[in-house]
């Protein structure tokens, strides 16, 4: 069959049709609109009733496999809460995490001209996932006696009157693996603080039943999910123009399907005409 | 002879790969300062692994080893400066073998410390059997605290909203409706996952509808994975394009 | 022997099971810090964890290299990185490994510009093959996989700005798609999911579940 013939094209064809795509997309500028979706704007509206000096933790539970699309989220909503002059609690339950946490926690500190230990504070990272959610319920400074410098807990400012996670005002996770499930069952099931999270586009439709449960009170999902927050903070960076690659690809591949299932129609139909 | 080409092309796109970064740094777009070298064995090591899509070869393979090696020893030295140090030596150790130290030792920490050392002897052929009591402390204890919990967490409360009246005022038309949808999905999903009951008859007719609840997800989800993994991409091509060739501002 | 072997660790199992499910319908100080030291345990031993991690990879490759399998070569780099990132951590910018982690040492240089762009790139190449798979292998043979098919479609388009300008109705779709049929399926596999973590766990604690004793005697 002639029309055959394209489907078993040398898939270093479609590798290449799929980098020139994103390359010229990034390069050639043109605007989209990146309206924010319910989710997003349920963190964001959080965010912003917080009173000054109201404390939220973001659980960095990710590392540089999915750096591209959680690293563009955590950059925003730190924007958004350093310019709302939050109290910034960090960690992690990844090895592979603190170095991205702590770049995108003093970087983005740095512009709003905030101050390491009064401001905000990087506990670092610890093994025992569930065990040191609870343990983090139960009391703070054992889970986390020194911070990612080697600072002593207790004495940071930032710190005083959080003995355990009873005192977050709210608890942003960017997860790229089943933490935000583990928050929820071991920390906020019974420590009751309000909860909201990002995460990569692949969890991204797992996190509806806890949307409408309210367990989590908004989602930020995937690049797109970041951009949706980059342009409500007006901080639009990485995750807006990489909307439009993202749009072009899209478009490519279901020109991909539908090509693909059209071909297979024609070879199927002249299949049977034949036979 | 296709041995022979294939070193030319490595060789050959190594050759330009330096070219291109002596040209960058003598035109100012890449400092002359470790960062600047940084973002050199970044672009270096990221168009490596791209080379794969081409075919496999050794600069992806010394990539891919570098990376499994480099993330070991970070992995190592992160375990040391955030767990190891502030959780047992610096309470335990210091002040057991230091009579300077300003506080007495913790010995209750002895114990989890013991029993993470039996983890260890998980490699051991005679004393192996004692990692089972670690294993015992670990997995009892998991289970203890999961079954109050996820009770809680993801069934009641998950079970909550699906039980939510279709008119209790205040809802429009459209939103009861996909409450009795939602009740439908949810029902016949797990119908379709039960087993050990034949898929006869209404059994049968419900768990068909479970497959379509299935089939829509699955559509979303691949959807959703498409987005992710072209994030991913477009991540890394922002990195080269902006980082190291500085074309995007 | 048999006694320790198999029967200390059932009832530290049992024991420990019991325990954790009673504590959290028991709202008291002892309670509650009983519970703060059996989690601070249990974190400590995970943290035992990573060495087992880190000696099933050494091992594995010093195999490859002492048997000098197809490839060995290759696994010296998985040496030469661990060693070289170990080295540099352990130095910690000149005050050495005992004193607090410094900040802007070589060991963050090796995580930034090797560990990132390396774990980052190597999952971007999916996006090469699922385009290709999308390509050649989506089909919507039967009606199943048409609906699979059109979803996925539908959720592509509708959640990148480009679904805007072809029609409103495109997101809007995408979202009821995801926050009806999506989230009840999701739903009915959360909570399969969860009752057979349930189930599991009791087993665990009567032990009727046993495999993570592992083998032998």
């Amino acid at each position: 069959m002639a029309v055959e013939k394209y489907l078993r094209i040398d898939r270093r064809i479609i590798f290449a049709i799929i980098t020139v795509a994103v390359i010229a997309s990034l390069i050639v500028k043109f605007e989209l609109p990146i309206p924010a979706s319910e989710p997003v704007q349920g963190i964001y509206e959080k965010i912003d009733s917080l009173p000054q000096g109201s404390r939220v933790m973001i659980s960095f539970d990710y590392d540089p496999s999915s750096k591209e699309e959680l690293q563009p989220m955590a950059i925003a909503f730190l924007h958004h809460c350093f310019s709302k002059d939050l109290k910034v609690i960090g960690m992690t339950h990844y090895t592979g995490a603190p170095g991205l946490a702590d770049l995108a926690m003093n970087s983005v500190a740095k512009q709003y001209q905030k101050t390491y230990g009064e401001d905000y504070v990087f506990l670092g990272y610890k093994p025992g996932g569930a065990s040191l959610i609870i343990n983090m319920g139960e009391n703070l400074y054992t889970a986390f006696p020194k911070d990612f410098y080697g600072k002593d807990t207790a004495t940071l400012p930032a710190l005083q009157g959080v003995d355990s996670l009873r005192q977050i005002n709210y608890l942003f996770d960017l997860a790229a693996g089943t933490m935000i499930e583990t928050w929820l069952v071991y920390g906020k099931e019974k420590y009751k603080f309000e909860m909201g999270a990002g995460c990569t586009a692949v969890m991204g439709p797992d996190m509806y039943p806890f949307l409408q449960s309210k367990q989590l009170n908004g989602l930020l999902g995937g690049l797109k999910g970041a951009a949706e927050y980059e342009a409500l903070v007006n901080k639009k960076a990485n995750a807006v123009s990489g909307m439009r690659p993202q749009s072009v690809v899209h478009v490519i591949i279901i020109i991909f399907v539908i090509f693909g299932n059209v071909v297979f129609f024609i070879s199927k139909r002249s299949g049977v005409r034949n036979a | 002879m296709r041995r022979d080409t294939n070193f030319f092309i490595l060789i050959g796109t190594v050759g330009l790969f330096v070219l291109a970064n002596i040209i960058l740094m003598a035109f100012g777009k890449l400092p002359f300062s470790s960062d600047g070298f940084g973002i050199i064995l970044g672009a270096g090591i990221t168009l490596a692994i791209y080379s794969f899509l081409y075919q496999d070869n050794p600069a992806f393979k010394i990539a891919e080893n570098l990376y499994v090696g480099v993330s070991l020893g970070y992995t190592i030295i992160i375990t040391w400066f955030n767990f190891l140090k502030p959780d047992l030596y610096e309470p335990l150790i210091v002040p057991l073998f230091s009579s300077a130290a300003e506080k007495s030792p913790q010995y209750a920490l002895l114990c989890p410390s013991l029993l993470g050392l039996f983890m260890l002897l998980r490699f051991s052929r005679k004393l192996s059997w004692l990692s089972r009591w670690t294993f015992a402390f670990v997995v009892g204890l998991g289970a203890g605290i999961s079954i109050p919990r996820v009770i809680s967490a993801f069934i009641l409360q998950q079970i909550k909203p699906s039980l939510h009246p279709v008119f209790s005022g205040g809802e429009t038309f459209l939103s009861s409706i996909n409450t009795l949808i939602i009740l439908l999905g949810v029902i016949s999903v797990l119908i379709y996952f039960i087993f050990s009951v034949e898929h006869k008859g209404a059994i049968g007719k419900m768990s068909k509808i479970g497959i379509w609840f299935l089939m829509i997800s699955f559509g979303a989800s691949f959807g959703y994975t498409v987005m992710g993994r072209l994030s991913l991409l477009i991540g890394r091509i922002q990195f080269l394009l902006k980082d190291w060739l500085g074309i995007l501002q | 022997m048999n006694f320790l072997k198999r029967t200390v660790p059932l009832v530290i199992a049992f024991v420990m099971g019991v325990l954790m499910t009673m504590q959290y319908y028991i709202p008291s100080r002892y309670s509650q810090n009983l519970l703060e030291v059996v989690t601070r345990w249990d974190r400590i031993i995970a943290g035992f964890a990573v060495f087992i991690g880190a000696y099933s990879l050494f091992h594995l490759h010093w195999t490859r290299i002492k048997r000098r399998v197809e490839g060995w070569g290759y696994s010296v780099f998985v040496y030469f990185g661990a060693i070289i990132t170990l080295i540099f951590g352990c130095l910690n910018g000149g005050k050495f490994f005992w004193s607090d982690k410094q900040d802007g040492t070589m060991f963050d240089w090796l995580y930034f510009y090797v560990q990132v762009p390396a774990g980052a790139t190597i999952f971007s190449i999916l996006a090469f093959f699922i385009a290709s798979a999308a390509y050649r292998t989506f089909r919507a043979r039967t009606r199943e996989s048409t609906v699979l098919l059109v979803a996925a479609v539908l959720v592509m388009l509708g959640r990148v700005p480009i679904g805007n300008y072809i029609s409103h109705y495109i997101p809007a779709i995408a979202d009821w798609i995801m926050a009806v049929p999506n989230l009840a399926a999701k739903r009915g596999i959360l909570l399969g999911v969860s009752l057979g973590a349930v189930a599991t766990s009791l087993k665990i604690i009567i032990g009727i579940e046993r495999s993570y004793l592992g083998g032998g005697d």
